[in-house]
């Protein structure tokens, strides 16, 4: 289903329509992130992909406004490229575990030590917070870096606009 | 069993293949960023899927529970996706300027405009 949208994505050239499916797109993957267990980042992205970034590219379609042109000419490179690339991804996975199979790497390592020491540790009985807050704050604090730097980006470029305004009149 | 076992897989590549396409291929800088968060969360399911384990828990301690879904990923998707915002959010303010400073928001009339500024340099 979610390949199936974005298929019409791809195919849609009206961008209001793309915005909106794009919003229907989020949900579908916040409701497979449920299905697979990651509830805290299921929320994040009902939240932040299928709201705050849906109100963004609404936002700049008003000041943009318009449909998508006509794409010149058939787009056979681009599509060679990417399933290129796909058949090459494909084949890399048939290397990888198989899903859920409790013998795979990733379950080998640091995950055990936080499930079993974590709430002794931290106190806190939501696994993903105690890592997320504990034992790897300054990734968190790496991460408001960022966010705080795309804001004084946006601030800055939007700023120069409303000058330039004033100096027209 | 294999086909079955890389099914997960499969669907990120898919939605990784279609992110892709539409970052090369269309010209409107709106629709590409759109296909630049496609991609974006292919790569948190790439993430995800390989922490499940099948009859396990969320992994919230509760008691009477043994086997909880590997939550490393989650803290790293969890970081992923406020970062991927704040790049939509730069990515979407740079199309707007773009926009008052070109009059369009397509790639090719961008270019046309740009060797046309060029040659007037140039004479």
């Amino acid at each position: 289903m979610m390949a199936v949208i974005a298929a019409a994505i791809v195919i849609q050239r009206n961008l209001f329509a793309v915005v909106v499916l794009g919003g229907i797109y989020s949900f579908l993957m916040a409701t497979a992130l449920v299905a697979l267990d990651a509830v805290d980042v299921a929320m994040t992205e009902a939240s932040v992909g299928a709201g705050i970034s849906t109100v963004l590219l609404l936002g700049a379609l008003h000041l943009v406004r318009g449909d998508e042109a006509k794409p010149l000419g058939r787009p056979w490179l681009p599509l060679a490229v990417s399933i290129a690339v796909g058949g090459v991804l494909v084949y890399g996975t048939l290397g990888l575990p198989a899903f859920s199979d409790p013998e795979a790497p990733i379950h080998k390592h640091v995950a055990p030590r936080y499930i079993n020491e974590s709430l002794k540790e931290t106190g806190v009985p939501n696994v993903v917070t105690a890592v997320l807050a504990s034992y790897r704050g300054y990734d968190t604090l790496g991460e408001t870096t960022v966010v705080f730097t795309a804001g004084i980006g946006v601030i800055a470029l939007l700023r120069q606009r409303k000058r330039k305004d004033r100096d027209r009149r | 069993m294999s086909a079955l076992g890389h099914f997960s897989y499969w669907v990120t590549i898919f939605l990784l293949v279609a992110g892709l396409f539409i970052v090369i291929a269309r010209g409107n800088l709106v629709k590409k960023l759109i296909g630049l968060s496609i991609f974006q969360t292919s790569v948190y399911l790439l993430y995800i899927a390989p922490g499940k384990l099948i009859g396990g828990t969320a992994p919230i301690v509760g008691t009477g529970i043994t086997v909880y879904s590997n939550p490393l990923p989650h803290v790293l998707i969890l970081t992923a996706i406020v970062v991927g915002i704040a790049t939509l959010a730069l990515g979407l303010a740079l199309v707007v300027r773009i926009r008052e400073s070109y009059g369009s928001v397509e790639e090719d009339e961008i270019l046309r405009a740009e060797e046309a500024a060029l040659r007037d340099e140039a004479t």
